[in-house]
């Protein structure tokens, strides 16, 4: 599509959009009468920048539901992911937003090359994480044949995958490394595998990364990039010449800001990534801003798409961790700590990757008042620690004793976390 | 009567246990005895010291962390399966052991014990007449 048609359609979709959820959304109403901002006032793309910002704390303030723009009669799914004080973050979809959900994965995986004679294995989770369910759909919209056998089980992924003849792997990039990395201890070997294509995401992962995934597996690695807040996988995809990932900017209209003032950014200029979505019913946002730093290019694709691209994410402007696909902030870990009320506040969160695989270990100061004189004790506050923090974030974390104040004290903005996984 | 214990958390370092002793070594602080219980992440001290109260003091000004608890102690004669004979009194009374340690002080044979069940533990020493130690005689 010529790039004046692509603004024509995304003027008319961001003008009904804002009619939308200032008339359903009582969040976006009461932002933009504060503002002094009408519906009207929106007349092109260009007016975009008018518009508040939303952020992750906005859903949480507002969980569930409350920034739904549709009755509950016409949510058809919801999905949901770890928020930062323990509630969730959740996002509902009609059945036209599944529909589009649908489309641009499909896109997405047609983009990667995949077609109706392919199998597919999705080893992204399936559940209230959006990974599996999302490309599942886009997959069988493809017309492959798909194979729901969702994460984990290493043993078992290796088997299917050997004797249903799978051609396509969808998980995280750090899963397919662990698996590749599995095969030999399996008695398997790549060739009792068909695999030629993989569709990896929920994580950043750099250039290295893909061409080590593609080496190792003899295949074909595609980054696709999405977050349930925005829609979930499916918002963005690179083609075969990885240059930058194509946004379906129909559904998803992206900006830059500048990390400290917001302010808009040219192309090219890196700055946090925002995303409007054009198309949403269920829970349509304005200027998300997802905290993934990237650039844009509007110029077309030696693919010949004039999508604008996206910059691959391999940072963040906040202290998000992504471990296993899983959102982590370490105030979630902070707010564990404190309300166990058991140990100080004073941790150190170690990020590891060991065969491949994200491992967290905790080291926390243990308070003189806990000591006793017996091992036992100690091991079962570390062991209730672990279950806390497990239960709160749905990770396993190892949590380690450490004396008091050894942990190291800062004077300006406190390091909380050593994240040793390789770049 | 009973003796204080004290513990000590130990993390995992090199050299971390020698430097309590040379904390205790330097305030002329005597151990009379001494055990390291283990786990594959840190350590705990458990002594019984001259001084507990100034171990303590100096312990904690070195930034250990360290806590005094009450211990039950109980001379055994020198003879073989005196200790044993002991332990047949508390497993007969049901008493779980949590842990056990013994020395000898002079030319006395002492086992220091830990159970479930304190209160119980003293009833049982009591009405079978075990001779219990006190601070004063480790002196």
């Amino acid at each position: 599509m010529p790039r004046n048609e692509m603004r024509a359609l995304q003027s008319d979709r961001l003008k009904q959009l804002v009619y939308h959820v200032y008339n359903n959304v009582a969040f976006y109403r009461q932002r933009m009468d504060e503002m002094g901002l009408k519906p009207s006032d929106i007349q092109s793309i260009d007016d975009i920048v008018k518009l508040p910002f939303t952020y992750k704390t906005d859903l949480r303030d507002n969980y569930p539901f409350g920034l739904f723009a549709v009755p509950m009669k016409d949510i058809v799914r919801v999905h949901a992911s770890s928020g930062t004080t323990g509630k969730p973050t959740t996002v509902g979809y009609t059945k036209k937003d599944i529909e589009n959900w649908r489309e641009v994965v499909a896109r997405c995986l047609t983009m990667s090359g995949i077609s109706s004679d392919d199998i597919m294995q999705i080893s992204y989770g399936y559940g209230l994480f959006t990974g599996g369910l999302g490309v599942h759909y886009g997959a069988e919209a493809t017309g492959c044949s798909v194979v729901p056998i969702s994460g984990g089980n290493t043993r078992r992924q290796l088997q299917l995958m050997s004797d249903f003849g799978s051609t396509v792997l969808a998980c995280t990039p750090s899963y397919a490394l662990h698996l590749a990395d599995a095969l030999t201890e399996n008695g398997y070997s790549l060739a009792d595998m068909k695999l030629r294509t993989g569709v990896f995401g929920a994580e950043p992962w750099t250039e290295n990364m893909r061409m080590e995934l593609e080496k190792k597996w003899g295949i074909k690695a595609f980054d696709i990039y999405g977050l349930s807040e925005i829609m979930g996988p499916g918002v963005a995809n690179d083609c075969v010449h990885h240059v930058g990932l194509h946004v379906h900017e129909d559904h998803f209209y992206p900006e830059i800001v500048h990390p400290d003032t917001k302010n808009p950014l040219n192309d090219g200029m890196e700055g946090e990534l925002v995303f409007t979505t054009l198309t949403k019913e269920g829970i349509p946002l304005l200027r998300y801003n997802t905290r993934d730093l990237s650039t844009l290019n509007r110029e077309t694709c030696a693919c010949g798409r004039t999508t604008v691209r996206m910059k691959k994410i391999t940072g963040r402007s906040d202290d998000m961790l992504i471990i296993r696909g899983v959102n982590l902030f370490p105030s979630q870990i902070e707010h564990v700590l404190l309300e166990m009320g058991e140990t100080s506040a004073h941790y150190m969160l170690y990020v590891d990757r060991e065969n491949n695989l994200d491992t967290l270990e905790l080291k926390v100061e243990l308070d003189e008042s806990k000591l006793t004189d017996t091992i036992r004790d100690l091991q079962n506050l570390s062991r209730k620690i672990e279950h806390a923090l497990n239960s709160a974030i749905g990770l396993n974390v190892k949590v380690t004793l450490v004396e008091p104040k050894s942990i190291i004290r800062s004077e300006g903005k406190a390091v909380r976390v050593v994240d040793n996984r390789k770049k | 009567m009973t003796v204080r214990q004290l513990s000590v958390f130990l993390e995992n370092k090199t050299g971390h246990l020698n430097q309590i002793l040379r904390v205790l070594a330097k305030n002329n602080i005597n151990i009379v005895a001494l055990t390291v219980a283990d786990s594959s992440d840190f350590g705990l001290l458990r002594a019984i010291v001259s001084d507990p109260e100034k171990a303590m003091e100096v312990l904690r000004a070195h930034q250990f962390t360290v806590r005094v608890h009450d211990i039950l102690s109980i001379e055994m004669d020198a003879a073989p399966g005196s200790m044993s004979n002991i332990l047949d009194l508390f497993t007969a009374a049901d008493i779980c052991i949590e842990y056990v340690y013994a020395f000898s002080f002079g030319s006395k044979s002492i086992l220091i014990i830990r159970t479930d069940n304190p209160e119980k533990a003293l009833e049982i020493i009591f009405k079978n007449g075990l001779k219990m130690i006190s601070e004063e005689e480790l002196k």
